[in-house]
């Protein structure tokens, strides 16, 4: 709420300059958003009088004026502004002037005549086209006539009022008043705020029970009243009262509705005016519309409402779309006479809703869904019906109708002073704790260790003891509160075997040259189903902000392809990173899905770059696969790690794609990605791998064990065999290993030759076997010996030619 | 010649021949040519068979002396020339040191991890456990466990991707307080937690807003925790991130699920607190939110609150990346640039 610090200092005398109170507030209450004039950033706005007004001779639009300034000689002045006369008070922008927008104002010529300066329209000395009076929509600003030539129109405007602007927390819809901001400003400087006085004269000759009956839904509206304000004239309000809206950044717009809402910033209650003769009936419901019920609201839409809505009708339709907007056909207008003033409490879940709905978040509503001082109601109301009836010179009629008044109860609270220092940490004494409600205002009777509070009505957010700790601390200043640790049992802070391992796997994968991804979680549904390792039904956002953030992804290379496309796209030809997260798999008919840990890479171009010295890094299967058999050894898997080439994969390349397995349970692939997949993501090859990080978790792992170092030397031998180009590694090695002794420690594959100078359909293997004993010297015929049986076995089971 | 000057003599001309010498070679030709078993020290040697039996020890002690003397010599001089051969090879091999060393391919954590990675470590020293909970939540947990009933304006701040009316992607970490308060057992002592994780909120991307981000949750209950507990322990926070000399002040905000509701700010990284643009000339920025826990929380996760309480915070890993390194812009975190994501690696 914008604060006007001339409106507050009628409820307090402050003595403190406002950026020092926007500081208060912020340490002790709400948030402040600013602390401002509206004059900010202008100067050299003087009330000037039009002494003649000229047509200019080569335009047909542009007046020539003399303005007196309260300098010797007049200004002249070209202005084009429509509603320009003789005899005018007129906000005239002297020359060197900086008027809105950071615009200076120069001495000019206009088509061939001078011009020192500028007759300014409100909106050009910064008021919003919202807040402007709507008279003064096409021209210059009127002053009152008593202005002084030559000075400053700021303060005649309201515009050097300092303006402390809060941000209100839901809970403090109590500040969305200027009584509200009041009491808190009083509280926080220990000062009782003087609340506003009026008096009322009810000198109408007839009974609101005369004039209005009412069938009101008490859930709907538990307090629902009306007074009559009758014989008015509909016309401008004072500049006061004008002033007072527009620093609150509200429109002023006839002396009525202004009241209405002068009533709404001064108690916080908004207000409705109805023109009683429009009414068709002068039964009064509040109910719910009826399903596809029309009705015109006064911003000249025509709402088709929902059973949920609430309204306000007469007998035959409704006139108004409760606490919300009202309706055209009941809109005060210059013509009314009898004015109906409504001073309702409206259901504030169904208020929000219906505001929601129809996106109309107005003043009023707003304030009716974050709660109304029940205490200020009649107040509010008959504030309103003496301010209209001075105003626009009418009668108030006699007494209030009322079609519901449920009776709130005040919440009493008790607390101690033990708990309080309990929870807050701090050592107040019984003196301390009572001043601070007696600064709130809250009646509060204490035994020296037991407080019973009684909250005002107008602080609704109050009811539990939490709320008055908070009460407590924040007077007392979070600032005075002591810095301190929890103490008491100690208890362990580890992370988990998971929490481990996922930790494990992000370092060895950025050792071994990815970096660290975190891509979007929510992609398309299309890309959501790439490249999964189960079957799986999406999981799919009802309303989705983007077309391309709908369902929660169910692997994790899509995205990184993304992230790839972003870096190919700019340039960056060479990007290797892995992403460790959650895919999101669902079962058919399960609502929620399975949340499981996985981890992927993707690498496109090299690892490491070419230099003077170095061969590019450049990735292919192997040096992906080289990743995935570092990363699975150091996992520490008890069951052995194999790989099997596999077509099943949609996205990845048919050829160059395996399986992994850990036993016999696929824990993930590993290859390159589809060229045509890779196509449409506009990226180059790219290998990828993805496994399912939980599978690892859960798999046995090995226990660390030392395994002493033998004292033997190991001896070696070389084998080179040709064999048919269907013959794998994997085969070739499970035989050795196999055949291979006792003392067969090690098999390497060195060397693979496939190539013209070998025969068609053939490839050339090379092994070097190691041997050990840990308990003697291997006797070379034994080695021999074991080395001949492997070499015959690969000649029976293969085929195989030894070279 | 009597014997002794002829071994004189030999001792003499093998030492300047030995100091002439001027490779290994030539060196071991002298070597066997004076010391072998041919050589002319054996021979002479041979001669004291013709010497006095008196005389003949003298003799071939002197004999010893020169052949040690020589040895000695020779042993030296393939020193000089080993190392002397040593040297020109080096000197040979020199290399311009300045030429750039050969890549290591090494990867960097991403800054958002760097950041969590740096909280949990501090609070798994201050005996917190570090627990996760579901990104696909239900309403149940994510918003009426922690005081956030159906039609609660605030759930107006929190614009929510919903997957079925009680299924949605989670908006804050805070549910997991509720699911850790269900699953500890008091008996056993404190529960004291931190959950990191994703998550999401119903916004368009943009500089500042993301439909995606992070949160640190925090929550200590016992029996005795206080609004001075949350205060110290925000200030290890800060320091910890930011360092000792940023200030940490409170200030009341309003959040559901605690009473009281703070607001924490630090001081402003850019301005130190003097006031500028990016602190809007407070002095200050708003880096999390905190509070006690609300009764209602407790009652709901079966919590008597009549006896036990605490604090619970949640700050924001983005945010804080953003204001602790200058980032502008919150979708770097989520393109994945390999320019932004190799950036990160200093100690600071
Ligand atoms: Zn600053």
């Amino acid at each position: 709420m914008k604060v006007s610090m001339d409106w507050l200092n009628e409820y307090l005398t402050l003595d403190v300059d406002p950026q020092t109170l926007g500081e208060k507030i912020e340490r002790t209450a709400v948030e402040v958003d600013q602390v401002y004039k509206m004059s900010d950033g202008m100067s050299k706005l003087v009330v000037g009088e039009t002494l003649s007004v000229e047509p200019h001779p080569d335009s047909d639009h542009l007046h020539i004026c003399q303005v007196d300034v309260g300098e010797d000689e007049p200004l002249q002045i070209v202005c084009g502004a429509p509603n320009v006369a003789t005899g005018q008070k007129v906000i005239v922008a002297l020359p060197g002037a900086w008027i809105a927008g950071h615009h200076k104002i120069k001495k000019s010529k206009m088509r061939g005549v001078a011009s020192n300066g500028m007759l300014c329209a409100l909106q050009e000395i910064g008021f919003d086209e919202k807040i402007a009076p709507k008279a003064y929509d096409e021209g210059i600003y009127i002053l009152p006539a008593d202005s002084e030539n030559g000075s400053s129109v700021f303060p005649i405007l309201g515009m050097d009022d300092d303006i402390v602007e809060t941000d209100l927390t839901p809970n403090r819809g109590d500040m969305n008043s200027m009584n509200g901001t009041a009491w808190e400003v009083g509280a926080i400087y220990g000062k009782t705020p003087k609340m506003p006085t009026f008096s009322l004269n009810e000198d109408g000759s007839r009974k609101v029970s005369d004039l209005l009956q009412f069938s009101v839904d008490e859930t709907l509206a538990p307090t629902y009243k009306m007074r009559i304000v009758s014989g008015v004239t509909i016309q401008d309000s004072p500049l006061w009262l004008q002033k007072r809206l527009w620093e609150a950044g509200m429109r002023p717009i006839n002396n009525i509705v202004d009241v209405t809402n002068y009533i709404m910033l001064t108690y916080g209650q908004p207000l409705h005016a109805f023109d009683y003769d429009k009414l068709s009936s002068h039964h009064i419901h509040v109910r719910l519309a009826d399903e596809g019920e029309h009705l015109t609201t006064l911003d000249g839409e025509d709402r088709k409402l929902r059973d949920s809505d609430m309204v306000i009708a007469d007998d035959k339709h409704a006139i108004a779309l409760a606490g919300t907007m009202g309706g055209l056909d009941t809109e005060i207008d210059d013509n009314t006479t009898t004015i109906a003033i409504e001073s309702a409490i409206f259901d504030p879940i169904k208020i929000r809703k219906t505001a929601r709905f129809f996106n109309l978040h107005s003043e009023a509503s707003m304030r009716f869904e974050r709660g109304v001082n029940k205490d200020d109601n009649q107040n509010a109301l008959d504030h309103a019906a003496a301010l209209m009836a001075e105003l626009g010179q009418g009668q108030t009629e006699q007494g209030t109708g009322v079609g519901s008044d449920t009776p709130v109860e005040p919440a009493k609270v008790s607390v101690t002073l033990t708990r309080i220092n309990h929870v807050l940490g701090t050592q107040l004494t019984t003196d301390q704790v009572q001043t601070i409600f007696d600064h709130l205002n809250f009646p509060t009777d204490n035994d020296g260790e037991t407080f019973n509070v009684t909250v005002p009505a107008r602080r609704w957010d109050i009811h539990i003891e939490a709320d008055l700790f908070e009460e407590v601390a924040r007077l007392y200043g979070y600032d005075n509160i002591p810095s301190t640790l929890p103490y008491g049992t100690m208890t362990p802070g580890a992370l988990t075997f998971k929490q481990r391992i996922i930790r494990d796997s992000r370092r060895l994968l950025e050792g071994a040259g990815l970096n660290q991804a975190i891509s979007y979680a929510l992609t398309t549904t299309a890309k959501a189903e790439q490249f999964m390792m189960r079957d799986s039904e999406p999981t799919e956002l009802a309303f989705p902000m983007s077309t391309d953030h709908t369902t929660a992804r169910m692997n994790l290379i899509s995205g990184l392809l993304d992230d790839i496309a972003y870096n190919v796209a700019r340039k960056q030809k060479n990007v290797a990173l892995y992403e460790q997260g959650r895919v999101f798999y669902r079962e058919g008919d399960a609502i929620r899905p399975l949340e499981v840990e996985h981890i992927a890479g993707a690498v496109t171009g090299t690892l490491t770059t070419k230099t003077w010295h170095a061969e590019a890094d450049t990735i292919d299967f192997y040096g992906i696969k080289g990743i995935v058999d570092l990363f699975l050894h150091d996992m520490g898997l008890s069951e052995p790690v194999h790989y099997e080439a596999t077509q099943a994969h949609a996205q990845m390349h048919p050829g160059r794609t395996a399986d992994i397995y850990v036993g016999d349970q696929v824990v993930g692939f590993v290859g390159q990605v589809h060229p045509e997949v890779a196509s449409d993501y506009k990226i180059p090859d790219t290998y990828v791998f993805e496994l399912n990080l939980q599978a690892l978790i859960d798999a046995p792992h090995d226990q660390q064990q030392y395994e002493p170092i033998s004292k033997f030397p190991d001896v070696t031998r070389d084998i080179a065999i040709l064999v048919d180009q269907s013959v794998t590694n994997a085969d070739v090695v499970a035989l050795i290993n196999k055949r291979g002794g006792a003392h067969l420690a090690d098999v390497q594959l060195f060397d693979v030759y496939e190539g013209v100078h070998l025969p068609a359909g053939k490839k050339s293997l090379a092994y070097t076997l190691t041997y050990r004993d840990r308990q003697s010297t291997l006797v070379e015929a034994d080695v021999t010996k074991a080395f001949d049986k492997v070499t015959a076995a690969l000649e029976k089971e293969f085929d195989a030619e030894i070279r | 010649m009597a014997l002794r000057e002829r071994l004189q003599e030999l001792h003499d001309r093998g030492l300047a021949d030995i100091k002439k010498g001027d490779s290994l070679d030539r060196i071991n030709e002298i070597r066997v040519q004076l010391l072998g078993k041919k050589g002319p020290i054996t021979q002479a040697l041979r001669g004291l068979r013709d010497v006095s039996a008196e005389e003949r020890p003298k003799i071939g002690s002197f004999a010893n002396q020169i052949r040690d003397e020589l040895t000695a010599a020779i042993e030296e001089r393939n020193q000089e020339l080993k190392k002397a051969a040593i040297n020109a090879k080096l000197a040979s091999e020199t290399l311009d040191v300045t030429l750039p060393g050969t890549p290591v391919a090494q990867g960097q954590p991403h800054v958002i991890q760097r950041i969590i990675d740096q909280l949990e470590d501090m609070f798994l020293g201050m005996g917190y456990q570090v627990v996760d909970g579901p990104e696909v939540e239900d309403d149940h947990h994510n918003f009426e466990m922690m005081n956030l009933p159906k039609d609660h304006p605030a759930r107006d701040m929190q614009d929510t991707f919903y997957i079925t009316p009680e299924i949605l992607m989670r908006t804050h970490t805070s549910p997991n307080q509720a699911r850790a308060m269900e699953a500890h057992d008091f008996s056993k002592g404190p529960l004291k937690m931190i959950s990191p994780g994703r998550v999401y909120r119903r916004d368009t991307d943009d500089a500042t807003h993301s439909h995606q981000f992070h949160q640190v949750e925090g929550l200590v209950i016992d029996k005795h925790v206080t609004m001075a507990d949350l205060k110290g322990t925000l200030e290890m926070v800060a320091a910890n991130l930011f360092g000792d000399e940023f200030d940490v002040r409170l200030r009341p905000s309003y959040f559901p699920f605690t009473e009281p509701s703070v607001e924490a700010d630090i001081t402003c990284f850019n301005c130190m607190g003097k006031g500028c643009a990016v602190c809007k000339n407070t002095g200050w920025i708003e880096v999390l939110g905190a509070g006690m826990v609300h009764p209602n929380v407790l009652k709901m996760a079966g919590v008597d609150s009549s006896v036990y309480g605490g604090f619970a915070f949640g700050l924001g890993p983005d945010r804080f990346a953003m204001l602790k390194y200058g980032v502008d812009d919150i979708r770097n975190f989520y393109l994945n640039d390999t320019r932004f994501l190799t950036q990160f690696y200093k100690r600071g």
